[in-house]
């Protein structure tokens, strides 16, 4: 019941969280002077094309970009009624792709789900890089194995992920045969999803997943370590060898288990890095995620464009901490019960 | 052994201090500087981070003496360029420092340039030579340089980009930007932190609510696509140093919460304190208790991690000059140096176009292998 109450009250705090974050995405969006349509119109007017004017003219007064701010925050989230009543973010109308001349969610429908895949691939594989490695610099630490981590690890968090990318890729191509740019055959492009389908984009992931997910494995990896290693300090750790118990059991069984919360906390600040990761490395590798989209879209002031894949963004990492806080109080009574003590 | 009239024991052996331990122990009441540059010294990795740290930012007023060319001048019969290696030896006898002259010719067949070394001609490098004009430290205008191509070749240590501008020359005059946007948003974050978390801790209550709702919303948002909005909103029109200045600015924004956040916790634990009461009784404005009992109780370990999140800002100004979306030529950064490789096929071709990643991965891991150091000089409770 507890559990229950704590979820509900998460689940609250984050879509107060998500309305603060959309007035945030809603100003910078505006910060720049003028909009799309009146750079547009300004345009048409110094290179006398009036016949275009008229109608990027319309599109303003459609999607109420002459009225003061404000107002369009609410129309755009769907607060207020708009020039065709409710039709925001919350009944589900995404806008209007000035730039594509496309609807919103036509654009990005398909890139949504390969940019929740590419990111869970890359969490998955933080997770099962940085559990046995970290676990195994903390067991054997001041060895070679823990030298060579540590010194990988460094590596891992000062290249630039958008280099890395290309080398990968460069190399992957070149000895693996791993397949450059996209996250699929392009001749899967549009279909139903089949298994062949499947196995190319399973084999199209593996390179961004391995570079968006190695500098956060990298610094997962530390933080298991240090927290182990303080564990491993402790007098229970010494009681349990004094006894006898095999040494990996020991470490399985008392200190890893302790040294755990942190690794599940974790989520809440890597998924952040990690769809920033992916927005950068979809730009450099060309995967059809929202990355690239929400590069044209913020470069050509696509207003209803960025600020969609911006919200959707912001969304996806707020759902990733609200889980990692569920996940956290399911294994520490504390927190459920107590509340977080600073 | 003599015994004393009452009866006691001695040992007739002259009294012997033990001086090793005293020895030890002898200056541990010196000045925490010299205490903290004592544990320092003794992180060797972190020792040597700091004095190429040191080197680089002191190189910095200087790079327009030590590279042969200016950063945006152009050599239009060498587009891509290979690296020209200097050598010492020709033909079995010392003539000093010298290049071979290279000629760049287009392969129709390959349709890519081709360089012909002209193996004959062995061209002296020149030194204090008079080339083009550039501001020492940004005012004094010269045109001395440290060395500088011979009369009729080139001299690209590391190779020549798309446009036929020297590689080696641009990785200098671009540490002056990717080196120091670095400095400059840590700057900025450092305050709203210490601001901000101060404010936090001190007073708490409902600035305190506020200010940890801010600091959580701000943590939860990925940082690259927030940077990419905000520099987006940077008028295209503003000179190259307004941009400069305001994507650091941008870079600071989005990092303070971390540093407010170690500020309130450690505000929140030292504010029941005695020493602060005191100076709260004998009537201490708020600002003098933060400013003059409480900050400098923990100021050196802030700047330990200031130094550990740099790097995080200087492969965002790389990464958003990279995308197109942060400093933009004619102003020279690593990331905009690195803008030009883009493509696989320049670098499979023209590798060395890609080589400004060296000082990216080299200043970074500085970076860090000082700030770690630094933070386990000054923390007290090393084991």
């Amino acid at each position: 019941m507890a559990m229950l109450r704590f979820a509900v009250f998460r689940l609250f705090t984050m879509l107060a969280t998500l309305v603060v974050v959309s007035v945030l995405i809603f100003i910078i969006i505006n910060l720049p002077p003028g909009d799309y349509l009146s750079n547009q119109i300004n345009e048409l007017r110094a290179t006398g094309q009036s016949s275009g004017v008229a109608k990027a003219e319309f599109l303003r007064q459609e999607y109420a970009l002459d009225r003061p701010l404000w107002e369009q925050y609410l129309i755009w989230m769907g607060f207020a009624p708009g020039p065709h009543g409710f039709s925001g973010l919350l009944q589900g109308e995404f806008g209007w792709s000035f730039e594509f001349d496309r609807p919103v969610a036509e654009l990005v429908g398909g890139a949504l789900w390969l940019t929740v895949l590419v990111n869970l691939a890359a969490i998955l594989f933080v997770y099962m890089v940085a559990l046995p490695l970290g676990v195994i610099a903390a067991a054997r630490a001041k060895t070679w194995i823990d030298y060579t981590s540590a010194f990988v690890g460094y590596l891992g968090l000062a290249t630039p992920n958008f280099l890395l990318a290309l080398i990968l890729f460069y190399y992957g191509n070149r000895y693996l045969n791993l397949p450059i740019g996209g996250l699929m055959d392009p001749k899967f492009e549009g279909e139903p999803m089949s298994f062949e389908k499947m196995k190319s984009v399973l084999v199209h992931l593996i390179i961004p997943t391995f570079v968006i997910g190695t500098s956060g494995a990298a610094a997962m990896m530390q933080r298991l370590r240090a927290n182990l290693l303080d564990e491993l300090g402790k007098p229970y750790v010494e009681t349990a060898r004094a006894k006898g118990m095999s040494e990996s059991r020991m470490l399985v069984k008392y200190p890893l288990r302790v040294a755990f919360n942190p690794f599940v906390a974790d989520i809440g600040t890597l998924l952040p890095a990690m769809v920033s990761g992916s927005v950068l490395v979809s730009v450099v590798l060309g995967l059809q995620t929202i990355g690239p989209v929400l590069l044209t879209a913020l470069k050509s002031q696509d207003l209803f464009l960025s600020a969609f894949v911006l919200m959707f963004v912001a969304l996806l990492t707020l759902i990733g901490t609200l889980i990692s806080d569920l996940l956290l109080a399911l294994l520490d009574p504390r927190i459920r019960f107590g509340g977080r003590s600073s | 052994m003599s015994t004393l009239p009452d009866g006691r024991y001695v040992d007739d052996r002259p009294y012997e201090r033990d001086l090793g331990e005293e020895a030890r122990n002898a200056d541990l009441d010196v000045s925490n500087t010299r205490l903290v540059w004592r544990r320092f010294r003794e992180h060797k990795l972190g020792l040597v981070s700091a004095l190429f740290l040191l080197f680089s930012y002191l190189m910095l007023p200087f790079a327009g003496f030590i590279s042969p060319y200016t950063a945006n001048e152009r050599a239009p019969d060498h587009l891509y360029g290979a690296p020209q290696g200097i050598h010492l030896f020709h033909e079995g006898s010392l003539i000093g420092p010298y290049v071979y002259p290279i000629t760049a010719e287009v392969n129709l067949e390959t349709f890519s340039w081709e360089y012909i070394r002209d193996y004959d001609n062995p061209a002296k490098l020149e030194f204090f030579c008079e080339a083009s004009y550039y501001k020492l430290a940004g005012f004094i205008k010269t045109n001395r340089h440290l060395f500088c191509a011979p009369e009729g070749a080139t001299v690209f240590l590391l190779g020549a980009d798309r446009l036929g501008r020297d590689v080696f020359s641009r990785i200098l005059y671009g540490a002056q930007l990717s080196l120091t946007v670095g400095l400059v948003g840590i700057t900025v974050s450092f305050f709203i932190g210490i601001i901000l978390g101060s404010i936090a801790g001190y007073f708490g209550g409902f600035l305190d609510w506020i200010i940890n709702r801010v600091i959580e919303i701000l943590r939860s948002l990925p940082e690259l696509p927030l940077w990419l909005a905000l520099s987006a909103a940077v008028p295209s029109h503003w000179s190259p140093v307004a941009v400069f200045f305001i994507i650091s600015i941008i870079l600071g924004i989005l990092d303070w919460p971390g540093l407010a956040r170690a500020v309130r916790s450690k505000f929140l634990s030292l504010r029941e304190e005695e020493f602060v009461r005191a100076a709260e009784m004998m009537g201490a404005k708020p600002s003098r208790v933060i400013g003059k009992h409480l900050l400098p109780n923990f100021l050196s370990h802030l700047i330990a991690s200031a130094t550990l999140s740099i790097p995080a800002m200087i492969l965002g100004e790389t990464a958003l000059s990279f995308l197109g979306l942060g400093l933009r030529a004619p102003a020279v950064s690593w990331g905009v140096m690195l803008n030009d490789a883009q493509n696989l096929a320049s670098i499979e071709i023209y590798p060395w176009t890609a080589i400004p990643m060296l000082p990216i991965v080299i200043i970074v891991l500085a970076f860090n292998f000082f700030g770690d150091g630094l933070r386990d000089a000054l923390d007290p409770n090393r084991s």
